[in-house]
């Protein structure tokens, strides 16, 4: 954390990375921790949504269709801001004490990833050939037989859609950086500090060397969860 | 070696605050003495300026060895930093315009600023000097010229401290700064240095923030601060005010206070003295004098003559 203080640290990184483990582990740690648990969340009221719309007809089913893909671009800072207005102390949220916490950081991920898992997994469940529902309806299945014979199908789309919301979540600064405040502690060890906004501090210090260690870090988190996804996806088996 | 002199300093800077709060009361107590402190959690909002020189870390680690609390520190500009305060989101701010920290207390939403330290603005540029700007005496001088010269200029444009000063600098230049030489990037100083340097333009810097990043960049100070002799105009004290608990009940106000204490106590006023990046030192001490005056506690402007005595 602080330049004058810390040794270099030989890493399998092939090159010295100019700061201490502790500091770069702990943020790894809260940047995966935050988008993990947001995702996850996203994913608990997304993919339920995605399968109401998906499997129900009804007036306006094309506009709340575009509004969830509209949603899908919004801002992240201007998530930030709203997320900052309910939970300041001043908010209707205050009283929990959530401003600058992991919690409220949660909370602005939460609504940056739902529009993305909900529009590519809703896409996927409509993509699912309605011979395969009538196939189980017809094997006398359940709604939920159904529904579950519908999300195999849609699996790859779906997973596709968590991973797409998790590359959201974890590649974001705007809003982390707005409700989490970027804090780390005096001995290095992170807060509320995240990949991405512990990248912006070093480039604003001009350490770009820093800046891009731990920029090719957050490449290969992304990478590697999605190697891992797509491996439950397969369930093991070569598609 | 920065540890063990943070190692002497915790355990000198242990006993004399420990005496010093059981004294003011500042700190709540158990039935065996022990700070009640403990194991709390003290909000900071501060300018980037004491984060990005590394000063702050220096500070709290003591700080936090003693009393067994954590400081979590929201590093903003100065404007930033009071308006989450405002809100009562902070429990101090440590800040450095001192208009905007008037404004702030006499909103009622600060109570007991102290001066913490100072340091000084310098006008830094490319050593080429487009506009020729070395030597001038009067800040204000020197940014009519560049603005004559419409030599490209960055400013923070975010209503930080340096911000604020800069402004005030045009403003005494009787300039109103705008047109394409004029950019305002609303970044911390860390970066505007960065745009300025790849830009080969001026800026107004903090000295601490431009020496702690002066081996990254090839700018130079064309007119110094106070601190060497330039305008006195390019002084920068800092001051830390606690937020009123009056205000906002949900603030930790002992230990805003016991932080104040301790930044104002002689162990920490030597640590800020002592600190140094690139071998210079950034920081200098304001807190303590031998003869303390009222006026620092007073906000600018203020006769004494108006009050009821």
């Amino acid at each position: 954390m602080l330049v004058g203080t810390l040794t270099p640290v030989a890493t399998p990184f092939l090159v010295d990375i100019p700061f201490d483990t502790v500091y770069v582990r702990s943020i790894i740690v809260v940047s995966l921790y935050v988008s993990v648990i947001a995702v996850l969340l996203s994913a608990a009221v997304s993919l339920p949504i995605a399968l109401i719309v998906g499997f129900s007809r009804f007036p306006g089913k094309r506009f709340l269709t575009s509004v969830i893909n509209t949603g899908m671009g919004f801002p992240s800072v201007v998530v930030g801001l709203l997320v900052l207005f309910l939970v300041s102390n001043q908010g209707p949220l205050g009283e929990f004490e959530l401003v600058f916490t992991k919690r409220a950081m949660i909370m602005s991920q939460f609504v940056l990833a739902t529009p993305p898992i909900t529009a590519i997994s809703l896409a996927a469940i409509a993509g699912v050939d309605q011979n395969v529902r009538d196939a189980a309806h017809a094997l006398g299945g359940t709604r939920v037989d159904v529904a579950l014979v519908t999300i195999k199908e849609a699996r790859y789309g779906i997973a596709t859609a968590v991973l797409a919301g998790f590359g959201r979540a974890i590649s974001e600064v705007g809003s982390v950086l707005i409700v989490g405040g970027n804090i780390a502690g005096a001995d290095g060890v992170s807060k509320t500090r995240t990949l991405t906004t512990a990248i912006s501090l070093e480039a604003r210090q001009g350490r770009y060397e820093t800046a891009m260690v731990l920029g090719g870090i957050l490449f290969i988190l992304v990478l590697l969860v999605n190697a891992v996804v797509v491996r439950l996806g397969d369930q093991g088996v070569q598609r | 070696m920065a540890i063990q002199r943070r190692r002497f300093v915790a355990a000198v800077g242990t006993g004399a605050l420990a005496g010093l709060a059981g004294c003011s009361g500042l700190t709540g107590k158990t039935d065996d003495g022990n700070p009640t402190v403990a194991g709390e959690t003290l909000t900071l909002t501060t300018t980037t300026s004491t984060y990005d020189t590394g000063l702050l870390g220096e500070l709290n680690v003591p700080f936090q060895d003693m009393y067994g609390v954590t400081v979590d520190s929201v590093a903003k500009g100065t404007g930033a930093a009071l308006e989450t305060a405002r809100n009562g989101d902070s429990d101090v701010v440590m800040v450095h315009a001192r208009s905007l920290e008037d404004e702030f207390m006499r909103e009622g939403y600060g109570v007991n600023r102290r001066d913490l330290m100072f340091n000084d603005f310098v006008i830094v540029g490319p050593e080429s000097d487009p506009a020729g700007i070395q030597g001038t005496s009067s800040a204000a001088d020197a940014f009519a010229t560049i603005a004559d010269s419409q030599a490209a200029f960055v400013s923070r444009g975010d209503n930080s401290g340096t911000h604020t000063k800069e402004l005030i600098v045009w403003d005494q230049a009787g300039v109103e700064p705008g047109g394409d030489w004029y950019q305002e990037t609303g970044q911390g100083m860390g970066e505007v240095l960065n745009i300025a340097n790849q830009q080969s333009a001026y800026t107004l810097s903090d000295r601490g923030t431009f020496l702690s990043q002066r081996s990254e960049i090839d700018l130079t100070i064309l007119v110094q601060g106070p601190i060497e002799g330039g305008p006195e105009l390019l002084a920068n004290p800092y001051g830390v005010i606690a937020v009123n608990p009056a205000v906002h009940e949900n603030v930790n106000y002992d230990l805003a206070m016991a932080y104040i204490g301790y930044l104002t106590s002689p162990q920490a006023q030597d640590l800020i003295e002592n600190y140094e990046a690139n071998g210079e030192q950034l920081f200098f001490p304001r807190a303590l004098s031998e003869e303390p005056n009222f006026q620092q506690y007073v906000p600018e402007g203020w006769s004494g003559t108006n009050s009821d005595r």
